[in-house]
């Protein structure tokens, strides 16, 4: 009659242990491996935002050339598959990745809040009633919880800002980003939302890039030492990146004043179209900056 | 002082003392011992249960090389892992008569060195035995994880220890214990897994259960609950440690106690040499009234630490301000062979005798510089801090005093027992079917324990000795069931447990355990401790029987046992102390010379160095118990000395 | 001498009590004098005889060797693992490290997989069942070849025992924000994932730990506490090691690479 483990331990698991799912998906049965995905896709959409943003930066060239840019995404596969088909596939696989980022996260914090004494409060907050100095956690790892809703709320805004064009209503121009840009970042509130959100952005990902070696294994004496530059420099550049939209648009700079082609669905983006072709074809794109100058 | 028939003046070994040594050679003893033992068959070696109490190195290794072998083995730790036990705390190293460094090292040699180092107190075949299976430890352990520390070339690497003329030591930085220990521990949780080994932690031994005079089992309490429950098996191993807390103030671990020796002793099992203990030469001293411990400091630093006091009384001056004409190297002007590498015990009492004389340094007076600046000059701060970095912050942090800029300051402590429960060759006490491994028992290290021999015994005696031995007589046991734990034996053993419990909630006195420990130790401290002289030792007869009726009656032990009561665990350790102590003094008493650890001051040659009596006294004292308020019987065994001869030591 | 023999501070300590595992807990709040050459558990050794002699039953609290190797000591002091000084066991911290007039807020660890046992004394029996996992060699006594068969490299023997040093103290899981046992359970990967002699079982081993570990403590964020708070200071390093061997076991082809 052997010895069960209550017996030996009187400490009971906080959770048991299911069935294995086949391979690979046991691998986000596991914390340790859910980390894993979870810096996977993290990696995924850091690399996202930081071309989201470069991306972006053609609104100081000008509509025609920020039209052209967007037009460019649409085609990318050239003639090989229907027009927009590969963007929509990395519209996707970037849904998938934010999802299963997320999951992941809400089901390690929900395990976390249960490993805590207070079990069901939730983790990153366990608490000593005497206070809790923390030595080593920045403040950006303590608010991952915190930042990571925010970002995520945002996204929704942005979409619905940017992509469907939920409130700009009337203004709202398909397919010319440059004029949603400036009607929507010329507002001051939403400006602001920009900003907060954008500091969270940056403060998720200066903890995220380096937890993301940790979680992966990534480890080298050589080089462990760049893994924190390493983040810091990339929240840094996505911060200064994406924060100089809406406070440009704010200062003015993004702007419609010297907008040479008409705004609207049809006339304004075939304008848009040829004289973005035009440009290039002279060289001169980067005269087109002149526009959005004052 | 009652006095049985046969004492000190008698001769011959005790009829109950028959030591089953084999015959043979003593290099061929064990050898061929382990062939005439009986076996038992593999599938009838489940039909037997073993219970191991203790899981330091010695009752982890043995749990567990026993649940390997296919016993059912219950192992009992009163801490709450099995890793914690007080072997995690030595420092220096492990003997073994490897020879990798090829300087002349044998099984012979390290056999020789073990006895001569115990001052011819111990029994050349179980040290010889020991100094064979010592090279196996090493590849056991190497086997287990154990990360030595290694050379270069990814080859283990050994250090001079104790004095040693060869470099037989090995060592994990400054935590070999722990390293081994967690060796030792990882193959216990292997078998523990396994479903061979039934762990059972902060449960208590309290009692020693016999039914027809053999082993039966034990009684345990458990800490957090407070439940009191028997558990029966065909033999019962008590690996539970020494008894230096005795003293209150040691480097023994908190909790280090007598308790299972002692209530095995009290059912029958026989007390031998209680009064060898071992001290330590280099310690941090006694700070205050509130101590509560001592620190050691590992013995390597006396390889380059120079030891001194001032030349005159009272000097109140820093260390820095007092000039060379004004020191007393008293080690190097008195041994200047050795110098300060004397051995423990010789480096102990010449402190003792320094500090008597007034001389002793810090602001209780009660110590001498361990000085590196000779050292640092020479060699530079950081050869020093690589070779000694983790003491000098170890000291730094406990005394505030920087190490590298001021002298440390030492002074010897309790540090070890080489008494214990009297066990034959088998490793069985003279209770048939009670077994006694490590530092419990008192078999290899005589009147004085080498460096890095303690480790060596402890995993020799679970790895590689008793695996083997208790086979021999399970054996004979085929067949047999182990008594149910609702015998008559067992739930008597349960209630005088249970009233025990009682009794020391009841009191309500006025002084708690602590104090009464404090008291105790200081007793035991100037009264046998580093010498030891008649008056003193009639003095604590007188003493410590007082005090203990004050115990008895004074004592402070609030709560419930119901709950975890540290006060109530503490309580019982302490009785068993008074009465280990009493006993300790009877038996420092009856050996009248000096030996190892056991220093007599009538007992000097005119050097002041320890006298040995070989014609009355080469022979173990093992004491047999008869009831409260009887005087326990002194029994003795001969030793003889075939293959090491008896000499005088010196280290002039 | 220097050092500051002899001096005295006063400190207020609020005390945790908690008379059982499934009892309400409360803060005691007691005023001590003390030297500051006392080592913090003798302050509260003292506490404790005051109790005792004012008829109070004394704080329980864990400690054995007082030496900072056996891990059995442990209390949040001011909201730190083992107190402010670093690389330092509560039985190794001297009261010096206080100021006169300080508060000091004493706790037990906590942790889910900790659960109270009295006043400041907690469980942490599950680290033991982490090891049952598989933190062991399998190696019967006997079955080893000489000790010096097979070379380690002495890189590889310095880095295992920087993981070995762990006590088992459970400070990281007290430290961690997360309850999580990362480091413990990574050292201890680590220290015989490191060695020749471990590789053998290395992905088994790593794979059984690290769900047993999940059965009972939280998940890893990367903070960085449980390593300030180590008195061993083991480094966050072993946590990435285990990481990446956890999925190499979950990805590799374990049965043609020829190891378990």
């Amino acid at each position: 009659m052997a010895q069960t483990t209550e017996q030996r331990y009187r400490v009971a698991p906080v959770r048991s242990r299911g069935r294995e799912w086949p391979f690979p998906l046991n691998l986000y049965q596991s914390a340790v491996g859910r980390k894993w995905v979870m810096a996977l896709t993290g990696m995924g959409l850091i690399g996202f935002v930081l071309i989201h943003m470069v991306g972006n930066l053609h609104v100081y060239e000008g509509p025609a050339r920020m039209y052209e840019y967007a037009e460019s995404l649409r085609t990318i596969g050239g003639g090989l598959v229907p027009e927009g088909g590969v963007l929509w596939l990395m519209r996707l696989g970037l849904l998938t990745m934010f999802v299963v980022h997320l999951h992941s996260a809400i089901t390690l914090s929900r395990m976390s809040g249960n490993s805590s004494e207070k079990a069901g409060r939730i983790s990153g907050a366990k608490k000593y009633e005497g206070g809790r100095d923390h030595i080593a956690a920045t403040f950006a790892s303590r608010t991952m919880r915190w930042t990571g809703p925010i970002i995520a709320l945002f996204v929704l805004f942005h979409l619905a800002d940017l992509t469907w064009g939920w409130w700009l209503g009337g203004d709202f121009v398909p397919g010319d980003p440059y004029h949603n840009v400036a009607e929507s970042l010329g507002y001051l509130p939403v400006a602001i939302i920009y900003v907060v959100a954008n500091i969270a952005l940056a403060w998720h990902i200066f903890h995220g890039a380096w937890s993301m070696f940790q979680s992966l294994g990534v480890n080298n004496p050589r080089y462990n030492h760049l893994r924190r530059t390493l983040a810091t420099t990339l929240a840094g550049l996505i911060l200064v990146g994406n924060l100089s939209f809406p406070i440009l648009a704010q200062a003015g700079l993004i702007d419609e004043d010297g907008r040479m082609c008409p705004v609207g669905e049809v006339e304004g983006n075939a304008c848009l179209a040829e004289q973005g072709h035009g440009a290039a074809a002279t060289g001169h794109g980067t005269d087109s900056t002149g526009s959005v100058s004052p | 002082m009652s006095m049985d028939s046969d004492t000190a003046a008698g001769t011959g070994t005790s009829p109950r003392l028959d030591s089953k040594v084999p015959a043979g050679a003593t290099a061929d003893k064990w050898e061929n011992h382990k062939f005439s033992m009986k076996l038992v068959n593999p599938n009838n070696k489940r039909k037997f249960d073993v219970i191991v109490v203790g899981t330091g190195l010695a009752g982890a290794s043995a749990a567990a090389s026993l649940g390997e072998l296919g016993y059912r083995v219950k192992a009992f730790t009163f801490h709450d892992s099995p890793r914690r036990a007080h072997s995690i705390a030595a420092q220096g190293g492990i003997n073994a008569a490897k020879n990798y460094p090829n300087d002349g090292d044998s099984v012979h040699r390290l056999f020789y060195d073990t006895v001569k180092g115990g001052d011819y107190r111990s029994r050349e075949a179980n040290v010889h035995r020991l100094a064979e299976v010592s090279v196996n430890i090493i590849d056991q352990a190497t086997a287990q994880g154990v990360p030595f520390a290694r050379d270069y070339g990814g080859l283990l690497d050994n250090r001079s220890f104790g004095g040693a003329q060869v470099s037989r030591t090995f060592y994990a930085r400054g935590q070999t214990g722990q390293q081994l220990l967690i060796g030792a521990y990882s193959a216990l949780m292997r078998q523990v897994a396994a479903g061979t080994v039934e762990l059972h932690t902060r449960a208590e031994l309290l009692d020693v259960v016999l039914k027809e005079d053999r082993a039966c089992g034990i009684v345990t309490r458990d800490l957090l609950s407070g439940e009191v429950t028997p558990h029966s098996a065909h033999a019962v191993v008590l690996a539970t440690g020494g008894y230096g807390n005795v003293y209150f103030l040691s480097t023994n671990a908190m909790m280090c106690n007598v308790t299972a020796a002692w209530r095995a002793h009290k059912k029958g099992a026989f007390f031998a040499n209680p009064c060898y203990t071992q001290i330590h030469p280099t310690c941090i001293p006694v700070s205050d009234d509130f101590q509560s411990k001592l620190t050691l400091m590992s013995e390597s630093l006396r390889n380059d630490g120079r030891i001194w006091v001032p030349n005159g009384m009272d000097d109140a001056r820093a260390a820095a301000d007092i000039p060379e004409s004004d020191r007393d190297y008293y080690l190097e002007r008195k041994y200047p062979a050795f110098g300060n590498l004397v051995p423990r015990d010789v480096a102990s009492r010449n402190a003792k005798t320094v500090c008597d004389e007034g001389r002793g340094i810090g602001p209780l007076k009660n110590g001498v510089f361990l000085d590196f600046q000779a050292v640092i000059a020479r060699d530079g701060v950081e050869a020093i801090s690589a070779k000694y970095g983790n003491l000098f912050d170890m000291y730094h942090r406990i005394t505030g005093e920087n190490p590298y800029d001021q002298p440390m300051r030492i002074y010897p402590a309790i540090h070890y027992t080489m008494g214990g429960l009297w066990v034959d060759y088998h490793l069985m006490t003279t209770v048939p079917g009670l077994y006694s491994i490590g530092e419990a028992n008192f078999s290899d290290h005589g009147a004085n324990r080498l460096g890095a021999s303690a480790l060596m015994q402890g995993l020799a005696d679970g790895y590689f000795v008793l695996p083997y031995t208790i086979g021999d007589d399970l054996a004979g046991l085929l067949g047999q069931t182990a008594v149910p734990t609702d015998d008559p034996v067992f739930t008597e053993a349960v209630r005088g447990v249970e009233d025990e419990q009682k009794r020391w909630l009841s009191i309500n006195g006025t002084r708690s355990v602590d104090q009464f420990h404090k008291q105790l130790g200081r007793i035991v401290w100037e009264h046998i401790g580093m010498e030891r002289d008649k008056a003193g030792l009639e003095q604590a007869l007188t003493d410590i029987p007082t005090l203990r009726e004050e115990f008895h009656s004074d004592v402070r032990v609030l709560g419930s046992a119901a709950t975890l009561n540290q006060s109530l665990e503490k309580a019982g350790r302490v009785a068993d102390f008074f009465e280990l102590a009493e006993l300790m003094a009877r038996d420092a008493l009856e050996r009248e010379e000096s030996c190892g650890g056991h220093f007599r001051s009538e007992h000097q040659t005119d050097e002041g160095e320890a006298q040995r009596d070989d014609e009355n006294f080469a022979h173990v004292a093992a004491w047999e118990w008869h009831s409260e308020g009887t005087a326990q019987t002194r029994h003795r065994e001969e030793l003889s000395f075939e293959d090491v001869a008896l000499s005088q030591r010196s280290y002039k | 001498m220097g050092g500051g023999h002899g001096e005295t501070i006063s400190v207020t300590l609020r005390v945790w009590r908690q008379d059982g595992p499934d009892e309400p807990g409360r803060f005691d709040v007691h005023h001590q004098t003390i030297s500051t050459d006392a080592s913090f558990l003798e302050m509260l050794d003292l506490l404790n005889e005051e109790l005792n002699a004012a008829g109070e039953e004394p704080v329980a609290f864990e400690s054995d060797c007082r030496e900072g190797i056996c891990g059995t000591c442990g209390v949040m002091i001011n909201g730190r693992a083992h107190g402010p000084q670093k690389a330092t066991a509560t039985c190794q911290l001297h009261m010096r490290e206080f100021s006169d007039g300080d508060e000091i807020v004493i706790e037990p660890f906590r942790a889910a997989g900790f659960p109270v046992v009295r006043d400041l004394a907690v469980d942490r029996s599950p680290l033991d069942r982490i090891i049952e996992a598989g933190g062991y060699i399998s190696v019967g006594t006997g079955a080893a070849s000489d000790a010096n068969l097979t070379p380690v490299p002495k890189v590889a023997a310095d880095q295992a025992f920087d993981a070995a040093a762990c006590i088992g103290c459970g400070a990281c899981v007290a430290a961690c924000p997360n309850s999580a046992a990362q480091l413990f359970t990574s050292a201890k990967i680590g220290h015989l994932g490191l060695l020749p002699q471990g590789q053998a079982e290395r992905w088994s081993r790593t794979e059984t730990m690290v769900e047993t570990m999940e059965e009972y403590f939280g998940s890893c964020t990367n903070h960085g506490e449980c390593s300030e708070a180590c008195p061993k200071e083991i480094s966050l390093d072993f946590i990435a090691f285990m990481n990446r061997d956890y999925i190499k076991a979950k990805v590799r082809n374990r049965a043609l690479t020829g190891q378990h």
